[in-house]
């Protein structure tokens, strides 16, 4: 049985509790609020606080934790979903590169008026002072040392041999030992472009200093040297200087990225002309 | 027994202050029979008894007083309480303790319930310090006469009783 004389402390807080309440049911806030109204809301309040942030916690870790039992594995799988699809991606974007660059070799192919081949360009040269690049046809394609290369950019570079049967070595024109006969497309004054260490990589010499030409036009293969093709593209002049003595100095900018070289076209027509089978410089 | 005194003790000094409300000294009624039945009542039966009744007499007082219900109550809980664990720990039981004991109740009393008011219904503290002390004397006068009454009164009856008895032989 419960003797509260000795329980007297807890009796007497119960009282003045309860009294504290009565008071707070009468007396209203300066907002007009009952005190009982505005304490039992505030206290109220505070424990839904408390429910609502325990539900949140557990809802959390569900949500975050338990629930995510299977999830690394699916991640995982999703990872490697995503590698292949970016492989895929890259894949396709190399593809429709590809297909563009054919199109336009196709293009040059079908408007040459000289007989062509196409090839593929299947190696570099390691060594950086040769500038030359390596092509997927030989002998047994019908291609001869000194035999032009063209792209859609313009003259490539011309054949040197040894030419193997079923590969060739390509000397590009930006390479410091390749020259070849040029002119202003614009005003015809001729001149010889070779290829210099420097940027751009082409320089055209041989020019008069009393030759009209100036940065912007284009420059032509004159055909002089027997290899190249008349009237291909060589690239564009960027600067021209007056030079010492009867010459003028003057920078090409070259026509085909080197950078990207991947399929080329052979002019499949022999040389002629004293340079044959040697560097025209 | 104890129940019935608590409720026989507080319902007359109830009727009582009721009638007595139109005895006002300085604006102040000059006694407070409720509060003497619950210092009383604390004195005479500890703390449990006290505060039951302080809760009790407070509530009932509260309510006929009309204003906030509670303060007065919360007042006399305390003070119940409080005069009852004294009379516990001290002796209490001569005179001019008990007067002691009244007059503090009664001061004590006094300015929780006017703290009360002024805290909670945003009334001034207006204390009466002239009046207060003279209510408190009254109740202190007023609780030890009943303490006497209570106490000495039935051997006072007997001895009288009894000294009536003999004279009457002496008579008849």
């Amino acid at each position: 049985m419960l003797d509260i004389r000795k329980r007297t402390g807890y009796l007497f807080l119960t009282v003045m509790m309860a009294q504290v309440i009565l008071v707070s049911a009468q007396v209203q806030t300066k907002g007009g609020v009952r005190v009982l109204q505005a304490v039992t809301f505030e206290l109220f309040s505070r424990v839904q606080f408390g429910t609502a942030s325990g539900l949140n916690f557990v809802r959390h870790g569900w949500s975050n934790y338990i629930a995510l039992r299977g999830v690394k594995g699916e991640n995982d799988a999703l990872r490697r979903r995503v590698a292949d699809l970016e492989v895929k991606l890259q894949q396709e974007h190399a593809l429709a590169t590809r297909s563009q660059q054919l199109q336009a070799l196709m293009d040059l192919k079908s408007q040459a008026t000289v007989p062509t081949l196409a090839a593929e360009v299947i190696a570099g040269n390691p060594d950086p002072v040769m500038r030359t690049v390596t092509i997927d046809r030989g002998s047994a394609d019908g291609v001869l040392a000194d035999m032009a290369v063209i792209a859609p950019g313009g003259i490539v570079g011309r054949i040197i041999g040894p030419v193997a049967q079923h590969a060739a070595r390509v000397q590009l024109i930006i390479d410091r030992n390749a020259a070849a006969g040029a002119l202003s497309e614009r005003t015809r004054a001729g001149g010889m472009v070779v290829g210099v260490e420097a940027n751009p990589p082409l320089r055209m010499e041989l020019v008069s200093v009393l030759a009209d030409v100036k940065p912007g036009d284009e420059v032509v293969a004159s055909g002089v040297d027997g290899i190249f093709p008349k009237g291909y593209r060589i690239g564009r002049i960027e600067h021209v200087d007056r030079g010492s003595g009867l010459y003028r100095t003057i920078t090409v900018r070259p026509g085909v990225d080197f950078s990207s070289l991947e399929e080329v076209l052979v002019v499949l027509v022999p040389p002629t002309g004293a340079t044959r089978g040697e560097d025209v410089k | 027994m104890k129940t019935a005194i608590l409720i026989l003790a507080l319902s007359g000094a109830l009727v009582l202050q009721t009638t007595l409300s139109g005895v006002m000294a300085g604006g102040t009624i000059a006694v407070n029979l409720v509060l003497v039945a619950i210092v009383y009542l604390a004195l005479a039966f500890g703390a449990v008894t006290g505060m039951l009744a302080g809760t009790f007499g407070g509530l009932v007082q509260d309510a006929l007083a009309g204003g906030i219900v509670g303060i007065g109550g919360m007042s006399k809980t305390i003070i119940g309480f409080a005069v009852g664990v004294l009379s516990s720990q001290f002796n209490l039981s001569t005179t001019v303790p008990r007067l002691v004991m009244f007059v503090a109740a009664t001061f004590l009393h006094e300015i929780m319930f006017e703290g009360g008011h002024a805290l909670i219904a945003g009334r001034p503290f207006g204390l009466q310090w002239s009046a207060t002390l003279i209510q408190a004397l009254v109740n202190g006068l007023v609780g030890v006469t009943a303490f006497m009454l209570v106490e000495r009164g039935p051997e006072t009856m007997q001895r009288r009783r009894m000294s009536r008895g003999t004279f009457g032989r002496k008579r008849f």
